[in-house]
């Protein structure tokens, strides 16, 4: 569903114990986007995304991504975003490619053995595919967890520090996918704490501070 | 209306479709992982020969103690069962990825509570046979095999509820059944009454606990879904 804005978020509220961690936000985010949020440590960026992939309910608010709003169509919006944690939201026990495959039989993919294929390729771990996911290194993990996120094409990305655990190659590599994300028209929306990754990266830089988020003007 | 009917039959579909291929996930997970299928008929065995030693068991109070040794096993058991369900998918990073997917809180719930309906079941034949050979009861009876299945069916679901909320509590092993065995202790006794009637070969009581069993079933099969979606929501 291609609406006029990848993410639209209106009034967003959230406190943790009485501490107001995002406080009246107000965010669009256009398609095509590499947008960049930065912020200190315990600023909110991690549960701003959260509660943009329907993990976490907003006090207040409303949250539309992909055209999905949160609260009466949080199953379509979770279908549209592809998310990509601090965990690799993987089964240690099974190998990469019954990871992947098990994930595109909940997505109702038709060809999954195909996706699973095309997304071991574009992280590098076609290798891999028989491997369990408990002897993969940490940045290998990672990589996984990248393709586990792309394996549904999603329209919106959701990268919460992408880049940690990865070595420069696979930071590149990443770097790539998400360009090409972009140029098909897709979003992307990424913390991270690397000003480099953020000003090389980006096509658009917020910074979360106070619970609020603002444009950064480069 | 007509629409309405085929997407609901089209989302029933779906969901049913996503629950059979967790359970197949969970089943593959507990093949690699041997968490429940060895430890727990091992734990429920060492507990029928303490009953057995303690309550110096001869055969003119066997057909007395018999129920209570079986669901005393059944529910220590269980537990442990119930425990693996969600510390698996926790330790794993599997739930959150399950929670990201596009499928409804609902069909995650009924998943777990099949599978871990599965592997209970496996480890109550285990127990019902290791009991048979050891107190000389044919514990095979239909009625008390209906029975086993309507109250683990009752338990796995109430389980799986305070499964999920205990293990987002720091000392969820302890947590699971100070919560839980409250809640199951009413189907648990209707399950011990039945198992005394069927033992001693008198039906009466089984025409009022069977459906006490049933009905405590599909009380809980509508509402912990329910309560499951708002668990598990942060």
């Amino acid at each position: 569903m291609m609406t006029q804005k990848a993410v639209i978020v209106n009034d967003l509220c959230k406190t943790y114990a009485n501490a107001p961690v995002l406080s009246r936000v107000n965010v669009e985010i256009d398609w095509g986007e590499l947008v960049v949020l930065f912020g200190s440590n315990g600023a909110g960026k991690t549960t701003f995304l959260r509660v943009l992939s329907t993990r976490v309910r907003p006090d207040n608010g409303t949250i539309t991504v992909a055209g999905y709003d949160s609260r009466t169509k949080p199953n379509e919006l979770r279908r549209s975003i592809g998310v990509v944690g601090h965990q690799g939201l993987l089964y240690d026990d099974l190998t990469a490619s019954e990871n992947l495959k098990f994930y595109a039989r909940m997505y109702g993919l038709k060809d999954v053995q195909t996706c699973v294929s095309r997304c071991l390729e574009l992280v590098g771990l076609e290798s891999k595919s028989g491997s369990k996911v408990r002897t993969l290194s940490h940045g290998m993990q990672k990589r996984l967890g990248i393709a586990r996120a792309l394996l549904h094409d999603p329209m919106v990305l959701l990268l919460d520090e992408p880049e940690s655990g990865l070595d420069v190659y696979s930071r590149d590599n990443l770097k790539e996918i998400l360009f090409k994300w972009i140029e098909r028209g897709r979003t992307v929306v990424m913390t991270t704490h690397s000003v480099d990754i953020g000003s090389g990266w980006a096509t658009r830089t917020l910074m979360l501070s106070g619970g609020q988020i603002n444009d950064v003007q480069t | 209306m007509w629409a309405l009917e085929i997407r609901l039959s089209l989302l029933m579909s779906k969901n049913i479709q996503s629950i059979f291929i967790m359970i197949k996930k969970d089943l593959l997970l507990e093949f690699r992982g041997k968490d429940i299928l060895v430890s727990v008929p091992i734990f429920g065995f060492l507990l029928i020969v303490l009953f057995n030693f303690a309550l110096d068991v001869s055969p003119n109070i066997s057909n007395h103690v018999a129920p209570g040794i079986l669901w005393v096993s059944f529910a220590f058991a269980g537990i442990l069962t119930m425990n693996r369900a969600f510390v698996r998918e926790l330790e794993q990073g599997g739930l959150e990825g399950l929670l990201l997917s596009p499928i409804s809180r609902d069909a995650i719930f009924i998943s777990k509570v099949l599978s871990s309906c599965l592997f209970m079941f496996v480890v109550e034949i285990a127990l019902l046979l290791a009991l048979t050979i050891m107190m000389n009861i044919w514990m095979f009876s239909i009625v008390l095999v209906v029975t086993v299945l309507l109250t683990t069916l009752g338990f796995t679901t109430l389980g799986t509820l305070f499964s999920a909320i205990a293990v987002q509590t720091r000392s969820r092993e302890v947590m699971l059944p100070i919560l839980f065995f409250p809640m199951v202790i009413p189907i648990l006794i209707a399950a011990v009454e039945v198992t005394s009637e069927v033992i001693a070969g008198q039906f009466i009581g089984i025409g009022k606990w069977l459906p006490f069993i049933i009905i405590f079933d599909a009380l809980f099969l509508l509402i912990c879904p329910w309560l499951f979606g708002t668990v598990m929501q942060e």
